[in-house]
């Protein structure tokens, strides 16, 4: 087994322990907590798939901005009192539980079977530009020029639409 | 330089497990705080999906899907936590059992 592979699963193993310890914690400081390390986890696996200009947002937007967001909010209504004990789980948390565990299921076998139908060869020329801000950039501020526009606007309209959701009176 | 030699195979396996956990997230907790990082974990796992296909097709499109992602998770995020703190005004809960007017 490479260095590689060796790095990839170690960090498969972090991501995925912290994802579950977001779902299991009681204390949503500590979900919230995991969930950071979860997203600079899939930070290193982005850069192992060559994704560097994305790595580097994942860290900055996700595990900066809105994890600051997050923790503000739990600060702000400050839920972190326990409450009292989990009650018994309800019909749907089971029926829930088990659709997750299907849709897992499903997902593995066609996975699995993708793999043995369709190996797709990788070709190996233009790496070296792979994945760095001027490609991605290049491609961002010409042939999608029009959706980064709406997504700035839909950032605008988000940004309003917080305010006026939030504020008690306008 | 030289693609790592793990399989993408691997890297969806991961995203799917991924997914699956954050959809755990989302149908099993009952604080809507909760709820909102499992959906963030989703729209992770759909991301890492998208960068896997993009190496495996050598084809940067995908990042920017991913770029996309990004940018409409964090407009949900400003949305979401602005109707949970308006929820927990008036209700004075973030218990997604709790709020259930318009259910029935």
């Amino acid at each position: 087994m490479s260095t590689s592979q060796l790095v990839f699963f170690g960090l498969a193993f972090a991501t995925l322990f912290s994802a579950v310890l977001v779902i299991a914690a009681r204390n949503p400081i500590n979900s919230a907590m995991s969930l950071v390390a979860t997203f600079l986890f899939l930070a290193a696996i982005y850069a192992q798939l060559l994704a560097h200009t994305i790595a580097v947002l994942q860290v900055l937007v996700y595990a900066g901005a809105i994890m600051v967001l997050f923790l503000f909010v739990i600060m702000l209504l400050s839920l972190t009192h326990l409450g009292d004990p989990t009650p018994p789980p309800a019909l749907h948390q089971v029926v829930g539980g088990v659709a997750a565990v299907a849709v897992l299921a499903g997902l593995v076998v066609a996975i699995w079977r993708w793999h043995e139908m369709a190996p797709v060869g990788r070709a190996r020329e233009g790496l070296l530009r792979f994945g760095t801000l001027e490609q991605v950039g290049g491609l961002l501020y010409t042939r999608w020029l029009l959706p980064f526009e709406a997504v700035s606007l839909l950032l605008l309209v988000a940004m309003v639409g917080a305010v006026v959701v939030a504020k008690p009176r306008i | 330089m030289q693609i790592s030699p793990v399989d993408t195979q691997n890297y969806l396996l991961l995203a799917a497990t991924l997914f699956c956990t954050g959809m755990l997230g989302v149908l099993v907790r009952r604080n809507a705080l909760v709820v909102f990082m499992s959906i963030e974990l989703m729209l992770n796992a759909a991301n890492l999906t998208f960068l896997a296909a993009a190496r495996e097709r050598l084809d940067a499109t995908g990042h920017l899907a991913a770029l996309f992602v990004i940018a409409v998770a964090a407009a949900e995020a400003a949305i979401g936590l602005a109707i949970v703190i308006a929820v927990f005004r008036n209700r004075g809960t973030v218990n997604v059992e709790d709020i259930r007017t318009m259910k029935y």
